[in-house]
Protein backbone atom coordinates (compact mmCIF):
# COMPACT_ATOMS: atom_id res chain seq x y z
CA UNK A 1 0.00 0.00 0.00
CA UNK A 2 2.74 2.29 0.89
CA UNK A 3 4.62 1.70 -2.68
CA UNK A 4 1.00 1.92 -3.87
CA UNK A 5 0.60 5.53 -2.46
CA UNK A 6 4.38 6.39 -3.51
CA UNK A 7 4.01 5.91 -7.44
CA UNK A 8 0.64 7.56 -7.35
CA UNK A 9 2.21 10.68 -5.39
CA UNK A 10 5.07 11.08 -7.84
CA UNK A 11 2.83 10.20 -10.79
CA UNK A 12 0.08 13.24 -9.84
CA UNK A 13 3.40 15.24 -9.01
CA UNK A 14 4.62 14.87 -12.17
CA UNK A 15 1.87 16.01 -13.79
CA UNK A 16 2.61 19.32 -11.79
CA UNK A 17 6.12 19.92 -12.36
CA UNK A 18 5.83 20.21 -15.93
CA UNK A 19 3.33 22.98 -17.83
CA UNK A 20 1.50 19.71 -18.67
CA UNK A 21 -1.02 19.84 -16.32
CA UNK A 22 -1.80 23.45 -16.72
CA UNK A 23 -2.09 23.75 -20.66
CA UNK A 24 -4.20 20.78 -20.22
CA UNK A 25 -6.65 21.83 -17.79
CA UNK A 26 -7.48 25.43 -19.26
CA UNK A 27 -7.65 23.71 -22.49
CA UNK A 28 -9.86 20.84 -21.00
CA UNK A 29 -12.14 23.98 -19.43
CA UNK A 30 -12.01 26.05 -22.36
CA UNK A 31 -13.52 23.62 -24.78
CA UNK A 32 -15.64 22.01 -22.50
CA UNK A 33 -17.18 25.55 -22.32
CA UNK A 34 -16.87 26.59 -26.04
CA UNK A 35 -18.59 23.04 -27.38
CA UNK A 36 -21.37 23.66 -24.91
CA UNK A 37 -22.44 27.09 -25.04
CA UNK A 38 -21.17 27.50 -28.74
CA UNK A 39 -21.89 24.35 -30.48
CA UNK A 40 -24.05 23.16 -28.02
CA UNK A 41 -26.15 25.56 -28.08
CA UNK A 42 -26.88 26.26 -24.40
CA UNK A 43 -28.49 29.06 -24.23
CA UNK A 44 -31.23 28.61 -27.08
CA UNK A 45 -31.84 25.50 -25.20
CA UNK A 46 -33.74 27.17 -22.60
CA UNK A 47 -33.01 24.78 -19.99
CA UNK A 48 -31.42 24.78 -17.02
CA UNK A 49 -29.56 21.39 -16.38
CA UNK A 50 -26.41 20.13 -17.76
CA UNK A 51 -27.34 17.15 -20.61
CA UNK A 52 -25.95 19.10 -23.65
CA UNK A 53 -22.20 20.01 -20.93
CA UNK A 54 -22.33 16.21 -20.49
CA UNK A 55 -22.73 14.94 -23.69
CA UNK A 56 -19.80 16.52 -25.00
CA UNK A 57 -17.73 14.61 -22.61
CA UNK A 58 -17.34 11.18 -24.31
CA UNK A 59 -16.32 13.20 -27.72
CA UNK A 60 -13.38 15.32 -25.71
CA UNK A 61 -12.18 12.37 -23.63
CA UNK A 62 -11.34 10.63 -26.82
CA UNK A 63 -8.82 13.05 -27.63
CA UNK A 64 -7.53 14.62 -24.44
CA UNK A 65 -7.33 11.82 -22.09
CA UNK A 66 -4.84 9.20 -24.07
CA UNK A 67 -2.77 13.12 -24.25
CA UNK A 68 -2.49 11.79 -20.49
CA UNK A 69 -2.31 7.85 -20.21
CA UNK A 70 -0.42 7.96 -23.28
CA UNK A 71 3.08 8.94 -21.37
CA UNK A 72 2.45 6.25 -18.62
CA UNK A 73 4.36 3.72 -19.32
CA UNK A 74 5.72 4.54 -23.10
CA UNK A 75 8.07 7.16 -21.23
CA UNK A 76 9.11 4.94 -18.46
CA UNK A 77 10.26 2.13 -21.25
CA UNK A 78 11.73 4.86 -23.38
CA UNK A 79 13.93 6.25 -20.69
CA UNK A 80 14.57 3.17 -19.18
CA UNK A 81 13.35 4.18 -15.94
CA UNK A 82 11.28 1.60 -16.17
CA UNK A 83 13.96 -0.58 -15.07
CA UNK A 84 14.38 1.40 -11.95
CA UNK A 85 10.90 0.95 -10.94
CA UNK A 86 10.44 -2.58 -11.52
CA UNK A 87 13.73 -3.71 -9.85
CA UNK A 88 12.64 -1.24 -6.51
CA UNK A 89 10.53 -3.20 -4.14
CA UNK A 90 7.15 -2.58 -5.22
CA UNK A 91 5.02 -4.87 -6.28
CA UNK A 92 3.85 -5.23 -10.11
CA UNK A 93 0.10 -4.24 -9.81
CA UNK A 94 0.71 -1.61 -6.91
CA UNK A 95 2.80 -0.03 -9.89
CA UNK A 96 0.14 -0.51 -12.54
CA UNK A 97 -2.69 1.07 -10.06
CA UNK A 98 -0.46 4.18 -9.32
CA UNK A 99 -0.39 5.49 -12.00
CA UNK A 100 -3.52 4.88 -13.49
CA UNK A 101 -5.15 6.76 -9.89
CA UNK A 102 -2.76 9.02 -10.54
CA UNK A 103 -4.21 9.90 -14.37
CA UNK A 104 -7.81 9.12 -12.85
CA UNK A 105 -7.59 11.81 -10.12
CA UNK A 106 -5.71 14.54 -12.63
CA UNK A 107 -8.77 13.77 -14.98
CA UNK A 108 -10.85 14.09 -12.01
CA UNK A 109 -9.27 17.62 -11.22
CA UNK A 110 -9.78 18.80 -14.23
CA UNK A 111 -13.64 17.54 -14.08
CA UNK A 112 -13.99 18.98 -11.19
CA UNK A 113 -12.93 22.76 -12.18
CA UNK A 114 -16.05 22.27 -14.02
CA UNK A 115 -18.02 23.09 -11.50
CA UNK A 116 -18.26 26.99 -12.99
CA UNK A 117 -21.41 25.16 -15.12
CA UNK A 118 -22.97 23.82 -12.12
CA UNK A 119 -23.05 27.53 -10.19
CA UNK A 120 -24.38 28.64 -13.63
CA UNK A 121 -27.12 26.22 -14.16
CA UNK A 122 -28.33 26.88 -10.38
CA UNK A 123 -27.79 30.25 -10.88
CA UNK A 124 -30.03 30.44 -14.69
CA UNK A 125 -32.76 27.96 -12.96
CA UNK A 126 -33.61 25.02 -10.37
CA UNK A 127 -32.07 22.01 -11.74
CA UNK A 128 -31.83 18.37 -10.42
CA UNK A 129 -28.88 18.62 -8.70
CA UNK A 130 -28.79 14.72 -8.51
CA UNK A 131 -28.58 14.68 -12.03
CA UNK A 132 -26.19 16.36 -12.09
CA UNK A 133 -24.07 14.65 -9.23
CA UNK A 134 -25.08 11.30 -11.21
CA UNK A 135 -23.85 13.04 -14.70
CA UNK A 136 -20.69 14.10 -13.01
CA UNK A 137 -20.18 10.55 -11.70
CA UNK A 138 -20.79 8.90 -14.83
CA UNK A 139 -18.71 11.06 -16.76
CA UNK A 140 -15.46 10.10 -14.15
CA UNK A 141 -16.34 6.82 -14.21
CA UNK A 142 -16.03 6.93 -18.00
CA UNK A 143 -12.91 8.94 -17.69
CA UNK A 144 -11.20 6.00 -15.70
CA UNK A 145 -12.15 3.60 -18.91
CA UNK A 146 -10.42 5.72 -21.34
CA UNK A 147 -7.33 6.27 -19.07
CA UNK A 148 -7.27 2.23 -18.29
CA UNK A 149 -7.46 1.49 -22.38
CA UNK A 150 -4.70 4.63 -22.88
CA UNK A 151 -2.66 3.23 -19.76
CA UNK A 152 -2.51 -0.29 -21.21
CA UNK A 153 -1.40 0.56 -24.74
CA UNK A 154 1.20 2.75 -23.36
CA UNK A 155 2.79 0.09 -22.51
CA UNK A 156 2.87 -1.61 -25.62
CA UNK A 157 5.05 1.00 -27.43
CA UNK A 158 8.23 3.13 -26.27
CA UNK A 159 6.65 5.71 -28.67
CA UNK A 160 4.33 8.25 -27.03
CA UNK A 161 2.77 9.13 -30.16
CA UNK A 162 1.92 5.81 -31.02
CA UNK A 163 0.49 5.08 -28.04
CA UNK A 164 -1.52 8.49 -28.38
CA UNK A 165 -3.04 7.30 -32.01
CA UNK A 166 -3.71 3.68 -31.27
CA UNK A 167 -5.24 4.44 -27.78
CA UNK A 168 -7.60 7.30 -29.51
CA UNK A 169 -8.19 4.70 -31.98
CA UNK A 170 -9.65 1.75 -29.71
CA UNK A 171 -11.08 4.32 -27.11
CA UNK A 172 -13.16 5.52 -30.63
CA UNK A 173 -14.38 2.09 -31.21
CA UNK A 174 -15.54 1.65 -27.42
CA UNK A 175 -16.97 4.82 -27.62
CA UNK A 176 -19.21 4.58 -31.17
CA UNK A 177 -19.89 0.32 -30.34
CA UNK A 178 -23.34 1.18 -29.75
CA UNK A 179 -24.28 3.48 -32.69
CA UNK A 180 -25.87 3.17 -35.78
CA UNK A 181 -22.49 3.05 -37.88
CA UNK A 182 -21.32 0.47 -36.09
CA UNK A 183 -24.44 -1.83 -35.50
CA UNK A 184 -25.15 -1.11 -39.01
CA UNK A 185 -22.17 -2.62 -40.20
CA UNK A 186 -23.39 -6.09 -38.71
CA UNK A 187 -27.03 -6.10 -38.03
CA UNK A 188 -27.45 -7.84 -41.58
CA UNK A 189 -25.44 -10.97 -40.61
CA UNK A 190 -24.94 -11.36 -37.09
CA UNK A 191 -27.47 -12.71 -34.99
CA UNK A 192 -29.44 -10.23 -32.13
CA UNK A 193 -27.80 -11.25 -28.98
CA UNK A 194 -23.99 -10.31 -30.98
CA UNK A 195 -25.59 -6.92 -31.55
CA UNK A 196 -26.47 -6.43 -28.23
CA UNK A 197 -23.34 -7.61 -26.97
CA UNK A 198 -21.38 -5.09 -29.02
CA UNK A 199 -23.71 -2.48 -28.19
CA UNK A 200 -23.40 -3.03 -24.38
CA UNK A 201 -19.81 -2.41 -24.84
CA UNK A 202 -20.19 1.05 -25.61
CA UNK A 203 -19.65 4.15 -23.35
CA UNK A 204 -22.18 5.61 -24.65
CA UNK A 205 -24.74 3.50 -23.66
CA UNK A 206 -23.89 3.00 -20.20
CA UNK A 207 -22.52 7.06 -19.85
CA UNK A 208 -26.15 8.00 -21.05
CA UNK A 209 -27.94 6.01 -18.70
CA UNK A 210 -26.07 7.33 -15.70
CA UNK A 211 -26.07 11.16 -16.99
CA UNK A 212 -29.92 10.35 -17.19
CA UNK A 213 -29.85 10.34 -13.32
CA UNK A 214 -29.48 6.60 -12.82
CA UNK A 215 -26.87 5.43 -11.79
CA UNK A 216 -27.82 1.55 -12.30
CA UNK A 217 -25.47 -1.15 -10.35
CA UNK A 218 -24.94 -2.98 -14.21
CA UNK A 219 -23.25 0.59 -15.55
CA UNK A 220 -21.06 1.19 -12.75
CA UNK A 221 -19.78 -2.71 -12.53
CA UNK A 222 -19.74 -2.10 -16.75
CA UNK A 223 -17.39 0.68 -16.00
CA UNK A 224 -15.84 -0.96 -13.31
CA UNK A 225 -14.84 -4.24 -14.65
CA UNK A 226 -13.86 -2.30 -18.17
CA UNK A 227 -11.32 -0.67 -15.82
CA UNK A 228 -10.13 -3.48 -14.08
CA UNK A 229 -9.76 -5.68 -17.02
CA UNK A 230 -7.67 -2.92 -19.20
CA UNK A 231 -5.42 -2.80 -16.29
CA UNK A 232 -4.63 -6.40 -15.85
CA UNK A 233 -3.83 -6.58 -19.42
CA UNK A 234 -1.43 -3.33 -18.40
CA UNK A 235 0.21 -5.54 -16.10
CA UNK A 236 0.54 -8.51 -18.30
CA UNK A 237 1.82 -6.01 -20.79
CA UNK A 238 4.52 -4.49 -18.44
CA UNK A 239 5.69 -7.77 -17.25
CA UNK A 240 6.12 -9.40 -20.69
CA UNK A 241 7.43 -6.49 -22.49
CA UNK A 242 10.71 -5.76 -19.73
CA UNK A 243 13.08 -7.89 -22.30
CA UNK A 244 12.26 -5.34 -24.88
CA UNK B 1 25.45 -13.15 0.58
CA UNK B 2 24.83 -13.31 -3.35
CA UNK B 3 24.56 -17.08 -4.55
CA UNK B 4 24.09 -17.94 -7.73
CA UNK B 5 23.42 -20.97 -9.51
CA UNK B 6 22.80 -21.94 -13.00
CA UNK B 7 21.55 -18.97 -13.96
CA UNK B 8 20.28 -18.35 -17.82
CA UNK B 9 18.30 -16.54 -19.86
CA UNK B 10 16.86 -16.74 -23.04
CA UNK B 11 15.49 -14.56 -25.30
CA UNK B 12 13.70 -16.58 -27.87
CA UNK B 13 16.53 -19.13 -29.40
CA UNK B 14 19.09 -16.42 -28.35
CA UNK B 15 21.21 -17.26 -24.89
CA UNK B 16 22.40 -14.48 -23.29
CA UNK B 17 23.30 -15.81 -20.42
CA UNK B 18 24.22 -19.46 -20.21
CA UNK B 19 24.47 -21.14 -16.87
CA UNK B 20 26.22 -18.87 -14.62
CA UNK B 21 27.45 -19.71 -11.24
CA UNK B 22 29.03 -17.41 -8.58
CA UNK B 23 28.90 -16.32 -5.25
CA UNK B 24 29.63 -12.70 -3.76
CA UNK B 25 30.41 -12.57 0.35
CA UNK B 26 30.32 -9.10 2.44
CA UNK B 27 33.51 -7.61 1.56
CA UNK B 28 34.28 -8.48 -1.52
CA UNK B 29 33.90 -5.60 -4.65
CA UNK B 30 33.28 -7.89 -7.83
CA UNK B 31 34.10 -6.52 -11.10
CA UNK B 32 32.24 -7.81 -13.82
CA UNK B 33 33.76 -7.87 -17.40
CA UNK B 34 33.13 -8.37 -20.57
CA UNK B 35 32.67 -7.51 -23.82
CA UNK B 36 29.36 -5.31 -24.94
CA UNK B 37 26.62 -8.06 -25.18
CA UNK B 38 28.32 -10.50 -23.05
CA UNK B 39 25.56 -10.74 -20.72
CA UNK B 40 26.38 -8.32 -17.91
CA UNK B 41 23.14 -6.42 -18.19
CA UNK B 42 21.60 -8.96 -18.59
CA UNK B 43 22.92 -11.25 -15.40
CA UNK B 44 22.50 -8.20 -13.14
CA UNK B 45 18.40 -7.29 -14.42
CA UNK B 46 18.19 -10.74 -12.87
CA UNK B 47 20.04 -10.13 -9.56
CA UNK B 48 17.52 -7.14 -9.46
CA UNK B 49 14.43 -9.21 -9.92
CA UNK B 50 13.51 -6.66 -13.31
CA UNK B 51 14.04 -9.94 -15.42
CA UNK B 52 13.24 -13.35 -14.29
CA UNK B 53 15.76 -16.06 -15.02
CA UNK B 54 14.90 -18.84 -17.79
CA UNK B 55 16.50 -21.44 -15.55
CA UNK B 56 18.89 -21.37 -12.43
CA UNK B 57 18.24 -19.36 -8.78
CA UNK B 58 19.56 -16.74 -7.36
CA UNK B 59 19.26 -15.26 -3.74
CA UNK B 60 20.31 -12.57 -1.88
CA UNK B 61 20.81 -12.59 1.73
CA UNK B 62 18.74 -15.86 1.89
CA UNK B 63 15.73 -14.07 -0.27
CA UNK B 64 15.11 -16.27 -3.54
CA UNK B 65 14.67 -13.32 -6.14
CA UNK B 66 12.21 -15.46 -7.87
CA UNK B 67 9.88 -16.95 -5.35
CA UNK B 68 10.54 -13.70 -2.80
CA UNK B 69 11.01 -10.75 -5.04
CA UNK B 70 10.23 -7.88 -2.73
CA UNK B 71 11.79 -9.12 -0.08
CA UNK B 72 15.20 -9.46 -2.21
CA UNK B 73 14.84 -6.47 -4.02
CA UNK B 74 14.00 -4.53 -0.22
CA UNK B 75 18.21 -5.96 0.49
CA UNK B 76 19.51 -4.87 -2.54
CA UNK B 77 20.47 -0.85 -4.06
CA UNK B 78 21.13 -1.59 -7.71
CA UNK B 79 22.11 1.23 -10.37
CA UNK B 80 20.73 0.41 -13.59
CA UNK B 81 22.56 0.98 -16.78
CA UNK B 82 22.56 4.78 -17.70
CA UNK B 83 21.35 5.53 -14.15
CA UNK B 84 17.73 6.50 -15.50
CA UNK B 85 15.57 8.46 -13.32
CA UNK B 86 12.86 10.79 -13.51
CA UNK B 87 13.96 13.55 -15.58
CA UNK B 88 10.78 16.11 -14.52
CA UNK B 89 11.98 15.36 -10.63
CA UNK B 90 14.23 17.13 -9.07
CA UNK B 91 16.94 14.83 -6.85
CA UNK B 92 15.33 16.00 -3.35
CA UNK B 93 11.99 14.82 -4.99
CA UNK B 94 13.23 11.88 -6.71
CA UNK B 95 15.14 10.36 -3.58
CA UNK B 96 12.00 11.41 -1.47
CA UNK B 97 10.34 9.12 -3.41
CA UNK B 98 12.57 6.50 -3.55
CA UNK B 99 12.91 6.92 0.04
CA UNK B 100 8.79 6.38 0.47
CA UNK B 101 8.91 3.23 -1.83
CA UNK B 102 11.96 2.11 0.47
CA UNK B 103 9.69 2.52 3.43
CA UNK B 104 11.89 4.75 5.11
CA UNK B 105 10.06 6.70 7.88
CA UNK B 106 9.92 10.68 7.42
CA UNK B 107 12.68 10.99 9.65
CA UNK B 108 15.03 8.31 8.54
CA UNK B 109 14.04 9.59 4.90
CA UNK B 110 15.40 13.04 6.01
CA UNK B 111 18.62 11.49 7.40
CA UNK B 112 19.09 8.93 4.19
CA UNK B 113 19.03 11.41 2.02
CA UNK B 114 21.40 13.45 3.58
CA UNK B 115 24.01 11.00 3.98
CA UNK B 116 23.43 10.09 0.46
CA UNK B 117 23.86 13.34 -0.64
CA UNK B 118 26.82 13.71 1.07
CA UNK B 119 28.36 10.74 0.01
CA UNK B 120 28.11 11.86 -3.62
CA UNK B 121 28.19 15.04 -3.51
CA UNK B 122 24.65 16.67 -4.22
CA UNK B 123 23.52 19.27 -2.45
CA UNK B 124 24.48 22.09 -4.81
CA UNK B 125 22.02 20.57 -7.13
CA UNK B 126 19.30 18.65 -4.97
CA UNK B 127 16.70 21.27 -6.21
CA UNK B 128 17.28 21.18 -9.98
CA UNK B 129 15.31 18.75 -12.47
CA UNK B 130 17.13 15.84 -13.17
CA UNK B 131 17.01 16.52 -16.51
CA UNK B 132 19.05 19.96 -16.75
CA UNK B 133 21.75 18.14 -14.87
CA UNK B 134 24.93 17.01 -16.01
CA UNK B 135 26.09 13.58 -17.38
CA UNK B 136 27.86 13.52 -14.16
CA UNK B 137 25.66 14.78 -11.58
CA UNK B 138 22.75 12.52 -13.06
CA UNK B 139 25.43 9.55 -12.38
CA UNK B 140 25.14 10.32 -9.28
CA UNK B 141 21.62 10.95 -8.60
CA UNK B 142 21.65 7.51 -9.79
CA UNK B 143 24.16 6.25 -7.00
CA UNK B 144 22.78 8.19 -4.39
CA UNK B 145 19.22 6.56 -5.16
CA UNK B 146 20.92 2.84 -5.08
CA UNK B 147 23.00 3.55 -1.61
CA UNK B 148 19.93 5.75 0.02
CA UNK B 149 18.76 2.69 1.89
CA UNK B 150 21.92 1.41 2.91
CA UNK B 151 21.70 -1.91 1.42
CA UNK B 152 23.65 -4.90 2.28
CA UNK B 153 23.98 -5.61 -0.98
CA UNK B 154 24.91 -2.94 -4.22
CA UNK B 155 24.37 -3.78 -8.06
CA UNK B 156 26.03 -1.32 -10.43
CA UNK B 157 26.13 -1.47 -13.82
CA UNK B 158 28.77 0.71 -15.16
CA UNK B 159 28.54 3.14 -12.13
CA UNK B 160 31.40 5.38 -13.85
CA UNK B 161 30.80 5.21 -17.26
CA UNK B 162 30.25 9.28 -18.99
CA UNK B 163 32.48 10.39 -15.63
CA UNK B 164 35.24 12.34 -15.99
CA UNK B 165 38.93 11.33 -14.49
CA UNK B 166 38.20 13.45 -11.60
CA UNK B 167 34.53 12.18 -11.22
CA UNK B 168 35.40 8.42 -11.58
CA UNK B 169 37.69 8.75 -8.74
CA UNK B 170 35.42 9.70 -6.20
CA UNK B 171 33.18 7.20 -7.05
CA UNK B 172 35.60 4.70 -6.57
CA UNK B 173 36.61 6.28 -3.48
CA UNK B 174 33.27 5.79 -2.21
CA UNK B 175 32.49 2.60 -3.29
CA UNK B 176 35.62 1.57 -1.25
CA UNK B 177 34.58 3.33 1.40
CA UNK B 178 31.35 0.91 1.28
CA UNK B 179 33.61 -2.37 0.43
CA UNK B 180 33.93 -3.57 4.08
CA UNK B 181 30.18 -4.30 5.11
CA UNK B 182 28.70 -4.68 1.51
CA UNK B 183 28.71 -7.31 -1.41
CA UNK B 184 28.96 -5.25 -4.30
CA UNK B 185 29.05 -6.11 -7.93
CA UNK B 186 30.02 -3.65 -10.13
CA UNK B 187 30.00 -3.92 -14.23
CA UNK B 188 32.70 -1.89 -16.01
CA UNK B 189 34.35 -2.49 -19.47
CA UNK B 190 36.76 0.07 -18.06
CA UNK B 191 39.92 -2.06 -16.71
CA UNK B 192 41.87 -0.14 -15.13
CA UNK B 193 39.02 0.12 -12.21
CA UNK B 194 39.22 -3.37 -11.47
CA UNK B 195 42.21 -3.09 -10.62
CA UNK B 196 42.16 0.20 -8.66
CA UNK B 197 38.65 -1.55 -6.72
CA UNK B 198 37.90 -4.65 -7.42
CA UNK B 199 38.72 -7.49 -5.04
CA UNK B 200 38.10 -9.86 -7.32
CA UNK B 201 37.39 -9.85 -11.12
CA UNK B 202 35.00 -12.29 -13.46
CA UNK B 203 34.80 -12.11 -16.72
CA UNK B 204 32.42 -13.29 -18.75
CA UNK B 205 31.58 -13.80 -22.45
CA UNK B 206 28.60 -15.10 -24.96
CA UNK B 207 26.93 -15.65 -21.40
CA UNK B 208 29.97 -17.71 -19.86
CA UNK B 209 32.24 -16.94 -17.15
CA UNK B 210 35.45 -17.36 -18.84
CA UNK B 211 37.94 -16.13 -15.94
CA UNK B 212 36.93 -15.68 -12.13
CA UNK B 213 39.75 -14.70 -9.62
CA UNK B 214 41.90 -11.71 -8.06
CA UNK B 215 42.75 -9.19 -10.37
CA UNK B 216 46.69 -9.66 -10.01
CA UNK B 217 45.48 -13.48 -11.06
CA UNK B 218 44.26 -12.16 -14.09
CA UNK B 219 46.81 -10.45 -14.39
CA UNK B 220 49.20 -13.27 -14.19
CA UNK B 221 47.92 -14.72 -16.92
CA UNK B 222 48.76 -12.25 -19.23
CA UNK B 223 52.34 -13.01 -21.32
CA UNK B 224 53.78 -10.01 -20.10
CA UNK B 225 53.43 -11.00 -16.33
CA UNK B 226 56.77 -10.36 -14.79
CA UNK B 227 58.00 -9.56 -18.25
CA UNK B 228 60.47 -6.45 -17.91
CA UNK B 229 60.46 -3.62 -20.05
CA UNK B 230 63.65 -1.18 -20.82
CA UNK B 231 63.13 1.87 -22.39
CA UNK B 232 66.61 3.26 -23.77
CA UNK B 233 67.33 6.84 -25.29
CA UNK B 234 69.45 7.57 -28.58
CA UNK B 235 70.27 5.21 -30.81
CA UNK B 236 70.27 1.83 -30.52
CA UNK B 237 71.44 -1.10 -32.77
CA UNK B 238 70.73 -4.79 -33.61
CA UNK B 239 74.06 -5.33 -30.63
CA UNK B 240 71.69 -3.82 -28.17
CA UNK B 241 68.87 -6.32 -28.33
CA UNK B 242 71.72 -9.44 -28.92
CA UNK B 243 73.22 -8.29 -25.75
CA UNK B 244 69.99 -8.22 -24.11
CA UNK B 245 68.66 -11.49 -25.64
CA UNK B 246 72.05 -13.44 -24.49
CA UNK B 247 71.23 -12.30 -20.59
CA UNK B 248 70.22 -15.88 -18.75
CA UNK B 249 66.41 -16.46 -18.25
CA UNK B 250 65.49 -14.48 -21.31
CA UNK B 251 63.13 -16.57 -23.54
CA UNK B 252 62.10 -13.61 -26.41
CA UNK B 253 62.63 -10.42 -26.74
CA UNK B 254 60.29 -7.27 -28.30
CA UNK B 255 61.64 -3.96 -29.86
CA UNK B 256 59.55 -1.27 -30.26
CA UNK B 257 60.84 2.02 -31.16
CA UNK B 258 59.09 5.19 -30.66
CA UNK B 259 60.26 8.38 -32.17
CA UNK B 260 64.11 8.69 -30.10
CA UNK B 261 63.53 6.10 -27.78
CA UNK B 262 63.22 2.64 -28.27
CA UNK B 263 61.28 0.03 -25.86
CA UNK B 264 62.90 -3.37 -25.45
CA UNK B 265 60.02 -5.53 -23.58
CA UNK B 266 61.88 -9.05 -22.27
CA UNK B 267 59.58 -12.05 -21.80
CA UNK B 268 61.22 -14.56 -19.24
CA UNK B 269 62.00 -18.56 -19.31
CA UNK B 270 59.92 -18.68 -16.55
CA UNK B 271 57.14 -16.19 -15.91
CA UNK B 272 55.99 -17.23 -13.10
CA UNK B 273 58.93 -16.43 -11.16
CA UNK B 274 59.50 -13.47 -9.34
CA UNK B 275 60.88 -10.83 -11.82
CA UNK B 276 63.32 -9.00 -9.31
CA UNK B 277 66.34 -11.35 -10.34
CA UNK B 278 65.65 -10.14 -14.23
CA UNK B 279 65.53 -6.52 -13.50
CA UNK B 280 68.51 -6.53 -11.42
CA UNK B 281 70.66 -8.12 -14.80
CA UNK B 282 68.99 -5.58 -16.98
CA UNK B 283 69.86 -3.53 -15.08
CA UNK B 284 73.32 -4.37 -14.03
CA UNK B 285 73.57 -4.77 -17.90
CA UNK B 286 72.54 -1.15 -18.58
CA UNK B 287 75.13 0.36 -16.40
CA UNK B 288 77.89 -2.01 -17.41
CA UNK B 289 77.09 -0.38 -21.34
CA UNK B 290 76.44 2.70 -20.25
CA UNK B 291 73.01 2.66 -22.10
CA UNK B 292 71.26 5.81 -21.44
CA UNK B 293 68.20 4.20 -19.56
CA UNK B 294 64.59 6.11 -19.69
CA UNK B 295 62.68 3.60 -18.56
CA UNK B 296 63.05 0.48 -16.26
CA UNK B 297 60.43 -1.99 -14.77
CA UNK B 298 58.99 -5.37 -14.27
CA UNK B 299 54.99 -5.72 -15.58
CA UNK B 300 52.83 -7.00 -13.40
CA UNK B 301 50.78 -7.94 -16.29
CA UNK B 302 48.45 -6.25 -18.27
CA UNK B 303 44.78 -6.68 -18.09
CA UNK B 304 43.61 -5.76 -21.01
CA UNK B 305 45.85 -8.65 -23.01
CA UNK B 306 44.41 -11.41 -20.63
CA UNK B 307 40.49 -9.58 -21.16
CA UNK B 308 41.14 -9.65 -25.19
CA UNK B 309 42.86 -13.23 -25.25
CA UNK B 310 39.64 -14.98 -23.20
CA UNK B 311 36.98 -12.75 -25.06
CA UNK B 312 37.37 -13.34 -28.72
CA UNK B 313 34.69 -15.27 -29.69
CA UNK B 314 32.90 -12.21 -30.88
CA UNK B 315 35.29 -12.36 -33.70
CA UNK B 316 35.25 -16.56 -33.73
CA UNK B 317 31.89 -16.38 -34.50
CA UNK B 318 31.91 -13.47 -37.72
CA UNK B 319 34.34 -16.22 -39.30
CA UNK B 320 32.10 -18.67 -38.30
CA UNK B 321 29.11 -16.44 -40.38
CA UNK B 322 31.88 -15.43 -43.14
CA UNK B 323 32.20 -19.25 -43.58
Amino acid sequence: MNELLAVFRRELGGYFATPLAFIFIVIFLFTMGAFTFYLGGYYESGQADLTIFFNFHPWLYLFLLPAISMRLWAEERRTGSIELLLSLPIPLWAAVLGKFLAAWVFSGIALALTFPMWLTVNYLGNPDNGVILAGYLGSFFMAGGYLAIGSCLSAVTRNQVIAFVVSVAVCFLFTVSGLPMVIDFFSGWAPQQVLSTIASFSFLTHFNAITRGVIDLRDVIYFVTLIGAWLIACGIVVDMKKAG
Amino acid sequence: MIVIDGLTKQFGPFTAVDRIGFSVRRGEVLGFLGPNGAGKSTTMKMITGFLAPSAGSVRVCGHDVVASTLAAQRVIGYLPEGAPAYGDMTPRGFLTFIARVRRLSAAEAGKAIDRAVEATELASVLDQPIDTLSKGFRRRVGLAQSILHNPPVLIMDEPTDGLDPNQKFEVRKLIGRMAAEKAIVISTHILEEVDAICTRALIIDHGQIVADGTPAALMSRSRYHNAVSLTLGGQTTVATAEKLRNLPGIASIEVAPRGEETTFTLFPVRASESDTLLVDAVARLARDENWPVRALYGEPGRLDEVFRSLTRSDTKADEKDAA
